[in-house]
């Protein structure tokens, strides 16, 4: 992971040059620069350029990866794609060099006597089936599960999900997914009937205004920040940074507004207030295609096992809605969220104005909410009042963090109420999936069984005894990390872990099935804006390292399931593609053939006539409209979209006496998640080689902190010490500090808390109380 | 022994006579963007005071619209 450097000065030089260059690419995502871009391409080589997307966040940037000698050796932007236009951000320039860490997973190894053994495949792949069988025998299907994640290739996801779903018989299937946008898809849920963004990233070329809802985008989705800049310089457009902490995007914004954590729920419902009040409703537009709904109220916040909550909705008409957000008049929500009452018009007046269009973005800030679900729903309430909805430029759109969390989690369904078209509660969903996936009916079960936390939650007391995790690191990403450690190592469980490279979640599991990654195997994504991608196999993967969807088929195979698990190695991924694409062969969701993706950079579902769909909902522009109407929300079995009352609730876990600060959690730009492929690409490394607590300034003054001074953060789960950051890349508002979670040597989650929104059971990262003091 | 970075954006039209004056200064290397109108600038000198000049002298190039340190590092020298 390192690389040895005996001058610490030209060590130091290095440093500095590295620092520059991130802060360009933040600046200017796609910045090349030819001395470190091409220090390590062969001289006079002849490089086969081969289009993929991205191997990193959910952008989906069309790139090219250049080969040489059966190595990938370079990356570019794909100036044919239209997500990125030929630029990258650092870590896609930089994301060859993932496949080629010193310490890859090449072999599987099997602990045996507390060690770890090498073995085959063979014998590895054995003995996970056979334990599989073995554990459903003693403790029922039930006890054995599966845990993916939004890296998941589209296949990879699919042989999961019809293996233990369809042939096992189990919903014991969860997806890392449901810990960044569990609660995207629930509001979409509620409010449309229909997963997914009704527009497109196309809809930066048409946008006035830019709200950025909690949303780090310089940092999270530089490439797609660089174009609201481009559009900026292009178009004089306005970007509005609405957040807890003051980030690059903040600086680069228009405007920052800051906001006490949770209060986001009082000020959107302060913003509907002001478009009422004002008379900026576009009326006709709420008459034809919105009604107004109600839900239950205090829900909790799952902290205790088994919790569970199912909300009853209640039609509630225009004038009681108006009537509860008296309680949000602009002068009030300034008390509880520390937003002016000017400021908060000041949004207000950009969302109601007819002749502004306006483009909400958001991500992990709405997402890992505790009421994550209500504040998606807020802001969707803010889009139908004013109509500013499935239009070019009008457009609420909720951003995701992994390669395919949308193609694979939430398009094939790898969550436990999920099937690939539909939901397991449904018997007519149920018999459609059975019938693709040639298995009888009741053999998928009609009743989810464990969301994320909760999985690991009977992990940890017994139900679950056998988990097989791909391609995601839990033993870094879990909210109260140390309760579900222990729970995977105690002694009658058995864990089974592909991944590419060690990690803490290697380090629990009793087999390690080393994977093929990205281009060492062929595959498909899909991204934040509804587009599916393909990439060919470019590269060999090491030693045994095979594809996870592979991995799945050996294992089917091995238990019995040939008849359905009947692909061919040579042509499995086709096989899978094509099979798949029948569970949503309608016009709302039809897939384009794989003819077409390996054609093209991608293409957008639904994919009808020959045509990606740019703005659903539209019947200007989506052909799955059938009312007769401009608009037809079809999610929803009366075709109109829903205005929800939501009030303002506190965290579950708040700032006291003994805990007087927030704690707040998130990423860098130049680390992927936990950090286990970044941090071996030495450029990543060397810019940001370990976590942080950043502190606000005036707080690092009065407690005598210094940037680099060791501070033990303690919280009611457990304390960690971590170097202080003061006024470098980000500002916490007084009384919060904020932590990036990609550093496994400071694991910031054993600190955390696993409250999560009842409604989509994603847990709230973002906020719990913490106490500070310099060691 | 002060060791800084910085982002060095030219005039429009004078990238290249920018990397051109900064390339004749001593304890100063540049690294020129490829596809964008901007420079990394890093110096490398023996005290403070000589920084100080150097940065003056980096400042008084008029194809130089905005010089913005990134980063700076402080070290004994061997």
């Amino acid at each position: 992971m390192y690389t040895s450097l005996t001058n610490r000065r030209s060590f130091i030089k290095k440093m500095a040059i590295m620092s520059a260059m991130t802060a360009a690419a933040s600046m200017f995502p796609g910045i090349l620069f030819a001395d470190e871009q091409e220090k390590n391409l062969p001289k006079g080589g002849n490089l086969d350029w081969k289009k993929a997307p991205c191997r990193f966040c959910g952008v989906g940037c069309g790139v090219l990866v250049g080969i040489d000698k059966g190595k990938a050796v370079a990356v570019k932007g794909d100036p044919k794609s239209p997500v990125n236009k030929g630029l990258c951000c650092v870590k896609g320039y930089h994301s060859v060099m993932a496949l080629y860490g010193k310490d890859r997973l090449t072999k599987p190894l099997v602990k045996k006597n507390g060690r770890y053994v090498e073995t085959s495949m063979e014998e590895a792949l054995d003995l996970v089936a056979s334990k599989m069988q073995e554990t459903i025998k003693d403790h029922g299907k039930d006890a054995v599960s599966i845990y993916g994640s939004g890296q998941w290739t589209i296949p990879d996801g699919y042989a999961a999900s019809k293996l233990f779903k369809g042939c096992i018989g189990t919903n014991n299937v969860e997806a890392n997914a449901r810990l960044c946008m569990a609660s995207a898809v629930t509001g979409f849920l509620t409010s449309f009937g229909i997963d997914e963004p009704m527009g497109c990233y196309e809809d930066i070329d048409h946008a006035d205004v830019f709200v950025l809802w909690g949303n780090n985008m310089a940092e999270m989705h530089p490439v797609l920040f660089s174009r609201l800049l481009d559009q900026r310089l292009k178009r004089g457009v306005k970007i509005i940074d609405f957040a807890t902490r003051t980030t690059r995007t903040s600086m680069a914004a228009d405007k920052s507004i800051l906001f006490l954590p949770q209060t986001d729920l009082a000020v959107a419902n302060a913003i509907c207030y002001e478009i009422i009040k004002n008379g900026w409703v576009n009326k006709s537009f709420v008459e034809k295609h919105c009604n107004f709904n109600k839900g239950l109220t205090n829900m909790g916040y799952g902290l205790e096992d088994k919790y569970s909550f199912t909300d009853k909705p209640e039609k509630i008409d225009f004038e009681a809605y108006k009537t509860f957000l008296e309680d949000y008049t602009p002068e009030k929500v300034e008390k509880i969220s520390g937003v002016s009452a000017k400021d908060i018009k000041y949004m207000a007046a950009y969302y109601g104005d007819p002749n502004k269009k306006v483009m909400s973005l958001w991500c992990m800030g709405m997402n890992q909410h505790s009421r994550g679900t209500w504040i998606n729903n807020l802001v969707y309430n803010i889009h139908l009042l004013t109509g500013k909805i499935s239009t070019p430029g009008n457009s609420p759109f909720s951003l995701t963090g992994q390669p395919s969390a949308c193609g694979t989690v939430r398009e094939v369904g790898t969550l436990t109420h999920k099937l690939p078209h539909g939901v397991v509660m449904n018997k007519e969903h149920r018999e459609f999936a059975a019938k693709i996936w040639d298995v009888p009916a009741e053999n998928i079960s009609p009743k989810p069984t464990y969301h994320t936390v909760e999985m690991f939650r009977a992990l940890d007391r017994g139900d679950i005894r056998f988990m097989w995790i791909q391609v995601t690191n839990p033993m870094v990403t879990m909210p109260k990390l140390k309760r579900y450690r222990d729970a995977a190592k105690k002694e009658d469980r058995f864990i089974v872990v592909s991944d590419i490279y060690p990690t803490p979640t290697t380090d629990i599991a009793d087999v390690i099935l080393p994977s093929a990654m990205w281009v060492e195997r062929e595959g498909l994504f899909g991204n934040s804006e509804r587009r599916t991608q393909y990439f060919e196999q470019m590269v060999e993967p090491p030693g045994e390292a095979m594809s996870d969807t592979w991995q799945l088929v050996e294992v089917a195979k091995r238990m019995g399931f040939e008849k359905q698990f009947y692909y061919k190695e040579e042509s499995h991924i086709e096989e899978i593609y094509t099979e798949y694409r029948k569970h949503h062969d309608n016009k709302k969701h039809n897939m384009a053939p794989l003819e077409v993706l390996k054609s093209q950079p991608g293409a957008m579902w639904p994919y009808v006539d020959g045509k990606s769909t740019k703005w659903r909902f539209n019947a200007k522009y989506d052909p799955a409209c059938t009312n007769g109407e401009a608009f037809h929300f079809y999610g929803k079995p009366d075709g109109k979209a829903v205005i929800w009352q939501r009030p303002y609730e506190p965290a579950a876990e708040e700032p006291d006496a003994d805990y007087p600060y927030w704690l707040n959690t998130g990423r860098v730009v130049e680390h992927w998640h936990t950090g286990s492929m970044t941090r071996r690409i030495p450029v990543l490394h060397k810019a940001v080689p370990h976590a942080y607590v950043e502190l606000n300034p005036g707080d690092a003054k009065r407690l005598q902190i210094r940037t680099g001074d060791k501070v033990k953060l303690t919280t009611r789960r457990g304390e960690i010490v971590l170097p202080a950051s003061v006024n470098e890349r980000g500002v916490p508002a007084p009384m919060q500090v904020f932590v990036p979670f990609f550093d496994e040597n400071m694991l910031i989650n054993d600190i955390t808390l696993d409250s999560f929104c009842p409604i989509s059971k994603e847990p709230d990262y973002k906020k719990c109380a913490v106490n500070i003091e310099k060691v | 022994m002060p060791i800084k970075s910085y982002l060095a954006h030219p005039h429009d039209g004078k990238k290249a006579e920018l990397v051109k004056a900064i390339s004749k200064l001593n304890n100063c290397d540049v690294i020129p963007a490829e596809n964008k109108d901007l420079l990394i600038v890093v110096t490398d000198t023996d005290n403070k005071s000589e920084d100080e000049n150097l940065k003056e002298q980096i400042e008084a190039i008029e194809s130089l619209k905005l010089l913005a340190m990134v980063s700076g590092f402080d070290t004994p020298k061997k």
